[in-house]
């Protein structure tokens, strides 16, 4: 299993966490995320989101997600996947799972991955609520803009 | 020379297709690129300050140059997760 993916495929935190841990030789902490269709957006009762990627770019960043965050917590072991198309209320739109020896550490990747995806991955939501339908809008992508990323790693070691 | 223009989300929607070809000139820019299109498309100018740009799925900069077969894309900000 890849440890970075883009699919329509609903997502296996659990096959994703077993293959990190696979390779964790005696590491003590696994720390995970799960981000879930909400049922209220701004007020809006949402009904259902579609989400769109331009996908080969944004494995690329995932993958810059993956060597930032080796860079910063050396021993760490992250796989993120992310789900496009159409996703019910409940259901998951991105999972993340961090490996490493002691659970700071997890705990800090698993928040800074976070953090990027919502920074530098091009992927976009088109949210389907009662009454119409708009395209969420959030971070202009430069995975360059070093305040950025400096922004994302204080959030995730707080 | 030709570039494949590829536009997202709702920048998609405002140009009415995902997916263009367009002729350039020689020594062309992303920006010239982007020029061709909100000429034709003046509704797109609104994402001037906000988007990003990439060529051949690689995040780049409007004074990059590209060549002929270059795949241009234009990018609204990003709302993954």
């Amino acid at each position: 299993m890849a440890l970075v993916a883009v699919t329509a495929d609903r997502l296996d935190l659990e096959a994703l966490t077993a293959e990190l841990v696979a390779n964790a030789a005696g590491d003590g902490a696994v720390a995970t995320f799960t981000g879930l269709v909400r049922d209220r957006n701004q007020g809006r009762t949402v009904r259902f989101l579609e989400y769109e990627a331009y996908e080969p770019l944004a494995v690329r960043a995932l993958r810059r997600i993956v060597d930032e965050a080796g860079a910063t917590w050396p021993d760490l072991r992250l796989g993120l996947h992310h789900r496009i198309g159409r996703l019910e209320i409940g259901e998951a739109s991105i999972v993340i799972a961090a490996v490493s020896p002691h659970r700071a550490d997890a705990f800090a990747a698993c928040r800074y991955a976070i953090e990027r995806v919502k920074q530098i991955v091009p992927i976009w939501k088109r949210e389907h609520f009662e009454g119409g339908e708009v395209w969420l809008e959030g971070a202009t992508a430069d995975p360059d803009d070093e305040m950025a990323r400096r922004a994302a790693q204080r959030v995730a070691c707080a | 020379m030709r570039v494949r223009v590829r536009l997202f989300a709702r920048l998609r929607d405002l140009a009415g297709a995902g997916e263009l070809v367009r002729d350039l000139p020689e020594q062309a820019t992303v920006q010239t690129v982007w020029n061709a299109l909100t000429t034709e498309m003046p509704s797109l100018r609104e994402y001037e300050r906000t988007m990003s740009v990439a060529v051949n799925a690689e995040y780049s900069r409007m004074a990059a140059a590209v060549h002929d077969g270059d795949e241009v894309a234009f990018l609204p900000p990003v709302s993954g997760g």
